[in-house]
């Protein structure tokens, strides 16, 4: 591995009881990487970004990473369970388990916290339930605590599924920002043209890994049919790759609404 | 009604060993009851009950001390039940009802069996905190002591492990170790509750503390201290009542506890009421 190699997977396969998620595999994360990666359901990302964490070991291949190399992980909004009794600060203070033995939140903590919300645009908020506050403002308080740890990686699974135009603005620009502070990104979408066209580099799978590299290279009909198992027309608009949906561009000419 | 002076119960060794024992069985029942309605095991002590009922018959028929045998038998029982649920292939409920269930068929078998032991086995499912014994009072003073221990030394994995479990997997968090430690902690204190308010009732006394507390604070810390005063306050006004109305004791703690979770519904309006519809199992 040589200095700018975060993480490598090489060519790994990760299987539930008999079914294989991931089959030979092979992705490399770079210090600075902003990638996403793509796929229809079941296609295996979410594995996959559960062996980079450490969360699902290989039963082919191997997972190496950077030593001491700190993670962030935030995992979807649609999974948390917003009735749970929690404030924003003990969300993001929950994380710092590595010898705390007791409940109280020391000074520093609740500093470092605070500088991380307030960061993020959640400043003020710290002592209000985690149900009420906004769309965007959930999803940051779930990055604030990844980031509270200092990750060197920020894991992000389908951080804009579930969520209106609005919050996916706001999500997008955080993690450019982030990303132009130099923090290295590795996310799963369903979202072609709202979120994966405006990353750097995608990985397209559908269990195996199909294409890797910048959007303009890997979106195109070809490899989108071998990852979604579907037509699809890809338009260039302004320098960026647009998707089409050819199925759906047959139905709508059917009804009468395109010409 | 309240004939009897308002002292009188105290005068009595009996009902001041069964006050103590209840209102310390509220009280570890109450703390371990955030984490049972949180994770919505609301039916754990009704079948981990049922199962130490199972370990109490084959401890009696082998001629086993009692906690020992239905000790082992039910923290066996509690780390199954969390080992199953996890895999996530049959929910939480099920692996309690399959557990639970042929565990308490095994014991009502080997006394069907063996027919020994019916007097105990009685006390076992209906309670007795009139006839509680210095042994009581050791093991569920000991048992209080350790669990508030364990949780207040280990509360933010505790926390993290009952909100995220996947993150804190990632996080460097051992949940499986959590969880296996909250199963044999509730087995404890099953094992060690159950001769004072009978294992049919204490599944009441591990959910409505907890679910009371859950109507008045949004906080999960508050939640740990305020759930256990409930449960150790209406341990003891049970107990109360129950000597001066002369009706069973454990009936009366819940039902006390039961006006108490009434009176908080009505008080804390729509906000209270949609916390504690969330918490779906209760």
């Amino acid at each position: 591995m040589t200095a700018d190699v975060l993480v490598e997977c090489a060519h790994i396969t990760c299987a539930y009881d008999s079914t294989v998620a991931v089959h030979d595999a092979h992705v490399t994360l770079y210090r600075g990487d902003f990638v996403g990666i793509v796929g229809p359901s079941g296609s295996g990302k979410t594995t996959l970004l559960k062996a980079i964490l450490g969360a699902v070991t290989p039963v082919e291949g191997h997972v190496t990473k950077k030593p001491g190399l700190r993670m962030g992980y935030v995992p979807q909004v649609e999974s948390v369970d917003w009735n749970f009794p929690v404030t924003v600060l003990e969300v993001v203070a929950m994380t710092r388990t590595a010898g705390r033995f007791f409940p109280r939140i020391t000074q520093d903590e609740r500093d470092g916290a605070i500088d991380v919300l307030t960061r993020l645009g959640l400043g003020g908020l710290e002592n209000r339930h985690i149900r009420e506050l906004s769309g965007g403002q959930q999803q940051r308080v779930f990055v604030a605590r990844a980031l509270f740890h200092r990750p060197e990686l920020l894991v992000l699974d389908e951080p804009t599924s579930g969520v209106d135009v609005r919050t996916r603005h706001e999500v997008l620009h955080l993690l450019a920002d982030l990303h132009d502070e130099g923090m290295s990104i590795v996310l799963t979408t369903h979202d072609l043209n709202g979120l994966a066209a405006h990353l750097p580099r995608l990985v397209c799978m559908n269990t195996h890994v199909i294409a890797d590299g910048p959007p303009l290279e890997v979106l195109n009909s070809d490899v989108l049919e071998r990852t979604y198992g579907a037509p699809m027309e890809v338009l260039i608009h302004g320098g960026m790759p647009v998707v089409l949906d050819q199925g759906n561009t047959e139905v709508v000419r059917r009804l009468g609404g395109l010409a | 009604m309240f004939a009897a002076g308002i002292f009188e119960p105290f005068e009595y060794q009996f009902f001041n060993n069964g006050l103590v024992v209840a209102t310390l069985a509220g009280a570890l029942c109450g703390l371990l009851g955030v984490f049972v309605v949180l994770r919505g095991m609301s039916y754990i002590g009704h079948g981990l009950s049922h199962a130490v009922f199972g370990g109490a018959a084959a401890s009696a028929v082998m001629q086993l001390n009692y906690f020992v045998g239905a000790g082992i038998w039910g923290v066996a029982s509690g780390v199954i039940i969390g080992r199953i649920a996890r895999r996530k292939l049959i929910g939480a409920d099920a692996a309690i009802g399959v557990v639970t269930t042929a565990s308490f068929a095994l014991g009502l078998a080997l006394l069907n069996r063996y027919g020994q032991a019916k007097k105990s086995i009685e006390a076992v499912l209906f309670g007795s905190v009139l006839g509680v014994e210095t042994a009581d009072i050791i093991a569920v003073s000991a048992v209080s002591v350790l669990t508030a221990v364990i949780i207040f030394a280990l509360y933010r994995h505790f926390l993290f492990a009952t909100f995220d479990p996947e993150v804190a997997q990632t996080s460097g968090v051992k949940v499986a170790w959590i969880e296996a430690l909250l199963m044999a902690m509730l087995s404890l204190t099953i094992l060690v509750t159950m001769r004072v308010i009978g294992t049919l009732l204490i599944s009441a006394l591990l959910v409505i503390p907890a679910s009371v507390a859950r109507m008045t604070t949004n906080s999960f810390a508050r939640m740990l201290w305020i759930s256990p005063i409930i449960g150790a306050v209406s341990a003891s006004l049970g107990m109360y009542l129950s000597y001066h109305l002369d009706t069973s004791a454990s009936a009366t703690i819940i039902l006390v506890g039961t006006t108490m979770f009434i009176v908080v519904y009505a008080f804390t309006g729509l906000r209270g009421r949609s916390r504690i519809a969330h918490l779906h199992h209760v």
